[in-house]
């Protein structure tokens, strides 16, 4: 019962952070909005490590690693941005059309 | 539902994780946004207090509350923004992209109330951050390495890929 209030949770999380991957037009806020999406799917990982079908601890270690993992995913994600603007001079993520058929 | 004190604490948590990522959503200012989402960060580190996670509450604040949301800024200060967030390219766009998200939305909720998850009560002598740290270094000791690694090539590929080009 508790389980499926933190899933939902999540899934409230998951699904705003999609919306706003699919809408944002600059490329600093889609960064975000992944962003957010990790962290629903972090909370997915300690509910479980507490009220899965085998608690133990290995949820709580999975989500320390994807917490570094993305860290690093908005280091590398910040400076493609940088190395993107100087090149198109825009943040536009709509501007970035240069590989378009 | 009886009223505890673990389900006030979820109900009022939850309210401002949602809160502030809906905020973000509709915050016209980059700014604005910016600090929304690290209110939502703060938020989940409270989620994970109430689930035992202390180590990974306080990995939360330290890393996303405060590394991300400054990386988040100084991406925001390098390039050059109109004020205002313009609305999407074409009217239907935004429109189709809400009935995708809660069509996703809706199948996810509808799995979840349908599974049956009969998990059995936790023994909480088993979490802790001495547990935690045991496993981490006897366990889990190579992929903890491979982090590191992981990390050192992110900083070098990051310090490469934004530095200027000399021609």
């Amino acid at each position: 019962m508790y389980l499926t209030s933190y899933l939902a949770l999540a899934a409230i999380l998951f699904s705003i952070g999609l919306y706003g991957v699919l809408t944002k037009r600059n490329a600093v806020m889609v960064l975000f909005c992944i962003e957010l999406m990790l962290n629903a799917v972090n909370i997915n990982l300690i509910a479980f490590s507490k009220f899965g079908l085998f608690p133990n601890l290995t949820g709580q270690i999975f989500t320390l690693f994807t917490i570094t993992v993305a860290a690093a995913e908005a280091a590398v994600g910040i400076a493609i941005l940088i190395a993107l603007y100087r090149n198109k001079e825009t943040a536009e993520a709509d501007q970035y059309n240069s590989m378009k058929g | 539902m009886n009223l505890t004190g673990e389900f006030v604490a979820f109900f009022i948590l939850s309210v401002m994780a949602i809160g502030g990522a809906v905020f973000m959503i509709n915050f016209t200012r980059v700014i604005h946004m910016a600090l929304a989402l690290a209110f939502t960060f703060f938020s989940i580190a409270g989620i994970y207090l109430l689930l035992n996670a202390e180590f990974v509450a306080v990995i939360q604040v330290l890393i996303y509350t405060g590394a991300v949301s400054i990386l988040m800024l100084f991406g925001i200060m390098l390039t050059k923004h109109r004020d205002e967030e313009k609305g999407s390219i074409a009217p239907w766009h935004s429109v189709l992209s809400f009935i995708a998200a809660g069509a996703f939305f809706g199948i996810v909720m509808w799995i979840i109330y349908r599974t049956p998850i009969a998990g059995e009560q936790v023994d909480l002598k088993q979490f802790g951050v001495a547990r935690l740290g045991e496993a981490v270094f006897k366990q889990y000791v190579i992929p903890f390495e491979l982090a590191s690694v992981l990390l050192l090539v992110a900083l070098v590929g990051a310090v490469i890929l934004a530095k200027k080009e000399e021609r």
